[in-house]
Order: structure tokens, then C-alpha cells, then sequence
């Protein structure tokens, strides 16, 4: 192999490399200027080993390895988005589908869509009498809106030539449904899924600094009241981690089920 | 049944609501077509041709008159009348094969084996020359490759009447050439009716019996009917030589371009 193949790999494995360095960079300046109250990035990297060596001890409700903390946000993340997938994923087929059902709803969506979840938290608290629930409310009600307008979005925006198709071809209705309709929202629906998911992953560490318990949000908050600065640093690396990864697999999911359009 | 008018349009109009108000595309439309007969509508860019076969198709309902087709109203779309859309409208998420299958299925689905309409699958997109093709999708296919599947499926379900939207108008010369032949074919093998819009006075005149040439819009109507009498099977390199071919297309010309110039002072 030449010495010229080697390029292209360097030209996309170097800017990153850099990107990471300045980062790393700042953050030293930074320890150094506040007299370590940040802690260096050395210190925080040993401390990281630490960390992870033992992911998922368990000393306590209140002491847990981080492990746990974040396979239980996950969980959390999961239930909310889950029941919002369900109820939002229908409902914008049916908002999207009939404009009567459309008109209807849509001032309330736009009312409700640019309030805080975090606004939701205690009428969770007070519907459901318990931290856990209530933070799945959260989420379920952040995740439900990118869904339901997306999807509804998607539905307006089937291609009226495919709609024509079904038309002369006399399709039944489940038929329009399983080989036209799905198909071609799918790419939407999945837009929202990723918009949902993400949301929900921001929200989630705010809603358990509130509720307690385990979660790496609440794990954020203990290392604060502990005044473990270096664990809320390893913290935000991982929360950005885990959130990297979810927005990656959708992505990922996404472009597989997305096809040329009608008019190339 | 009187097979002249296998199709017969009596008294049609349409009139369009927009945003400037009532827009009215056709009217007075008057036209039958006999079983077999191969129909060219002409005119330029907005005479309402589309509009003319979305009413056939039944896609859309006149605003006045009637249209009969074997002697019924036509009162919706139906897979006895086929459509070959201008832009193919191919479902991408579906191989070839498997948007063939859709029509084929919704018509002979009931009465017929799996492995019976796989069989009509195969042979249709035989005809087309296309089953190296079958389980590719659309988007893995050239324009005239998808146009040509279009076609098929259209075919497959043995449609009284095929109609079809400027079918070649987006391919180049070559490829458009090709495919009238292979249209020309078919359509001696199938004794289909067919209706095709289009603005290509010589694919107009190569495969018509019958030139329907329409007035400019709005309103727009008949403005004459030309009856090809040129002998079948036709070879488009004999006909360039042809002085009644000649006759043919200078007719059309002459009503497209003299009598319906004034199309840009008009728009």
C-alpha cells in the first residue's frame, strides 16, 4: 500500500483526534486557573477507572455503581417513550389522516408542545403519589409531541401519485394501510423517534436530580452534595455517551428504511 | 353493446375550485371510442388532456355530462381501467416484482393460485423485456427501465381500456422510440383500447387510430378529430417515407401550432 492511501484514513480519523485534544486542553487550563476545584482531566481519568472497574456494586439504595444508575435511567427512558410511542404513533396516523381530527387537536398540541416537561413533574407526583412514576410521566409527555407531529406530518405528505395507485388498483384499506401508508411514513415516524428519544435522554437527568432514587441524573446530584466534582464530570461523558449511541442506532434504523422518492 | 362507443363522453365539464376562484378546464367535451381503438389526446401544456383521462380513469368526477364505459357509468377508479402514470409512481419500498404483484393480485387474487399469479407476474414483466429486473427496486432501475415495470403492471391486470399520461414523456429519443415499438407490439397482441395524452405530434401519428387535438385552455375543448387510416403493423422507418404520414402529422402541426399558436399571448 502507498504512502497516498493512508489520506483519506488520516483526514478522518485526525480532526476528531484534535477536536478532542483542544477539549482536554481547556479543561486542564481550566483546573489550573480555579486551583484544582475543577479537577484535572489526569485526575478525573483515574478516577474513571476506578469508576468503571466496578460498574455494578451495590452498598445501598442510595450508593450503587454507576452501572445501575444508568440501566435504570435507561429503563425509565424506556417506559415513557414506550407508552408515548404507543399512544403518539397512532394518533398521529389518525390526526394525519383526517382533517377534522387534525383541526381539533392541533391548537392543543401547540399549546402544550413548548412547556417545560419538568412543568409536568408535579402533577405526576401528585397523580401518580411516587417519584418513579412521575418521572416516566415526564418523559412519556416530552417524548409523545415529536412523535405525534411527525408522524401526522408524514401521513399529510404520502405522495398524492402512490394514493392514485391505490386508487385504479382498488386496494383495501388494510392493504393501503401494510403497503403504502406504513411504508411511506415510516421515515417520518422514525424522525420523531429520534427527536423523542433524545428529548427524553435531556430530560431524564433533570427529572431524577427532582425525584431521587437511582438514575444517573440522581447520581449527578448525590456526587454534588458529596462534592465528588470528578464523578460529575465522568457523569456528563457517559450521559453524552449513552445519548451518542441512542441518536447513532436510530440513525441507523432510519436510513434503512428510507427510499428514493417518487419524482427521481 | 354498439362497440364504437365502448367509451362514450357526452356533454362533459369540469370546473376546478382554486384559491382565484372557479377555474374551468374542460367543457362540452363530446367523444367516443370504439373497443380496439388506439386514441391519441393532443394540445399543448394546460388544454386540460390530463384532466380528460383522470375523468376516464374516474380519479376525478365532471362537474357536467356522463361517462359510460361498456355501457356504466364510470363512477370511480377500477382495475378495468388501467393507468400508466406520467411518473411512473412506482412504490419504491417494493421490488419490481412485487408491484406487479399488487395488481394482479387485487384482480385475480380470488380466482386464482399463488403460483398461478406469480406465473401472470413473470409473463408480464417477460413482455417488457424486464425479468432480469424482477427482484430489483425501482430506485435501482433506469427511468425507462421503471416506465417499461409501469407499463407492465398496468398490462397484467387485462384492463379494458389502458390509459396512459404522456408514458414516454420523460425519456430520451432513443429510449422513447423503443418503447413505442414495443407498445405498438403489445397492443396488436392484446387488442387493448388505449387513450394516451401526450405532446409528441409523431408518437401521436405512429401509433394512433384516432388524433383527438384540443383547443387551448381555459375551457377548453375538441377541436378536431383525426382518423389515421395508415395500415398495422406499422414500422416507423417506412412511415418517415411516407407522403399520408406526411399528410398525418402536417395536419396536426397546422391545428397545433396555426390555429392553436397563441398559446404564450393567451397565458
Amino acid at each position: 500500500m502507498g504512502t497516498n492511501d493512508w489520506r483519506p484514513f488520516w483526514l478522518a480519523v485526525l480532526p476528531p483526534v484534535f477536536g478532542f485534544a483542544l477539549l482536554v486542553c481547556i479543561w486542564a487550563l481550566v483546573s489550573i486557573t480555579t486551583r484544582g476545584s475543577i479537577p484535572s482531566p489526569w485526575e478525573t481519568g483515574l478516577q474513571a477507572i476506578d469508576v468503571f472497574s466496578d460498574p455494578f456494586y451495590r452498598k445501598g439504595p442510595n450508593d450503587q455503581g454507576v452501572g445501575w444508575n444508568v440501566l435504570m435511567s435507561l429503563e425509565r427512558v424506556a417506559m415513557g417513550f414506550g407508552l408515548a410511542a404507543l399512544v403518539g404513533i397512532p394518533a398521529g396516523f389518525v390526526i394525519g389522516r383526517f382533517t377534522f381530527l387534525s383541526r381539533m387537536f392541533n391548537p392543543l398540541i401547540s399549546l402544550l408542545r413548548p412547556v417545560s416537561p419538568l412543568a409536568w413533574l408535579p402533577i405526576g407526583l401528585l397523580v401518580f403519589k411516587g417519584a418513579n412514576p412521575a418521572a416516566i410521566w415526564t418523559i412519556f409527555i416530552c417524548s409523545i409531541w415529536p412523535m405525534v407531529i411527525n408522524t401526522a406530518v408524514g401521513v399529510q405528505r404520502v405522495p398524492q401519485d402512490y394514493m392514485n395507485v391505490a386508487r385504479v388498483l382498488n386496494l383495501s384499506e388494510w392493504k393501503i394501510a401494510t403497503t403504502i401508508l406504513f411504508p411511506a411514513v415510516l421515515p417520518y415516524m422514525l424522525t420523531g423517534v429520534r427527536l423523542a428519544v433524545g428529548t427524553a435522554w435531556l430530560v431524564i437527568v433533570a427529572a431524577e436530580m427532582l425525584t431521587g432514587g437511582v438514575g444517573i441524573g440522581f447520581w449527578v446530584w448525590d456526587e454534588w452534595n458529596n462534592l465528588n466534582v470528578k464523578n460529575i464530570i465522568i457523569a456528563i461523558f457517559v450521559i453524552g455517551g449513552v445519548g451518542l449511541i441512542l441518536e447513532y442506532a436510530l440513525i441507523r434504523i432510519a436510513t434503512a428504511f428510507t427510499y428514493e422518492d417518487v419524482a427521481s | 353493446m354498439n362497440a364504437d362507443k365502448f367509451i362514450q363522453i357526452q356533454n362533459v365539464e369540469q370546473t376546478f375550485k382554486t384559491a382565484k376562484g372557479l377555474f374551468p378546464a374542460l367543457r362540452d367535451i363530446q367523444l367516443n371510442i370504439a373497443k380496439g381503438e388506439f386514441v391519441a389526446l393532443i394540445g399543448h401544456s394546460g388544454c386540460g388532456k390530463s384532466t380528460l383521462l383522470n375523468l376516464i380513469a374516474g380519479l376525478t368526477m365532471p362537474t357536467h355530462g356522463v361517462l359510460l364505459c361498456a355501457n356504466r357509468e364510470i363512477a370511480g377508479p377500477g382495475p378495468d381501467r388501467a393507468v400508466v402514470f406520467q411518473n411512473h409512481s412506482l412504490l419504491p419500498w417494493l421490488s419490481c416484482f412485487d408491484n406487479v404483484y399488487l395488481g394482479i393480485e387485487r384482480v385475480f387474487g380470488k380466482t386464482e393460485s399463488k403460483a398461478q399469479l406469480r406465473a401472470r407476474t413473470d409473463a408480464a414483466l417477460d413482455m417488457v423485456s424486464l425479468s432480469h429486473a424482477a427482484q430489483k427496486r425501482p430506485g435501482e432501475i433506469s427511468g425507462g427501465m421503471k416506465q417499461r415495470v409501469g407499463i407492465a403492471r398496468a398490462l397484467a391486470m387485462e384492463p379494458k381500456v389502458l390509459l396512459m399520461d404522456e408514458p414516454f414523456g420523460a425519456l430520451d429519443a432513443l429510449t422513447r422510440a423503443k418503447l413505442q415499438d414495443e407498445l405498438l407490439e403489445i397492443v396488436a397482441k392484446t387488442q387493448a383500447t388505449v387513450v394516451m395524452v401526450t405532446h409528441d405530434v409523431d408518437e401521436a401519428v405512429l401509433l394512433s387510430d384516432k388524433i383527438v387535438m384540443m383547443t387551448n385552455g381555459p375551457a377548453a375543448t375538441i377541436g378536431e378529430v383525426l382518423q389515421v387510416n395508415l395500415p398495422r403493423p406499422r414500422s416507423r422507418v417506412e412511415l418517415a417515407d411516407s407522403a399520408q404520414y406526411q399528410s398525418y402529422r402536417k395536419a396536426v402541426i397546422d391545428f397545433l401550432y396555426t390555429r392553436q399558436g397563441h398559446v404564450e399571448k393567451a397565458a
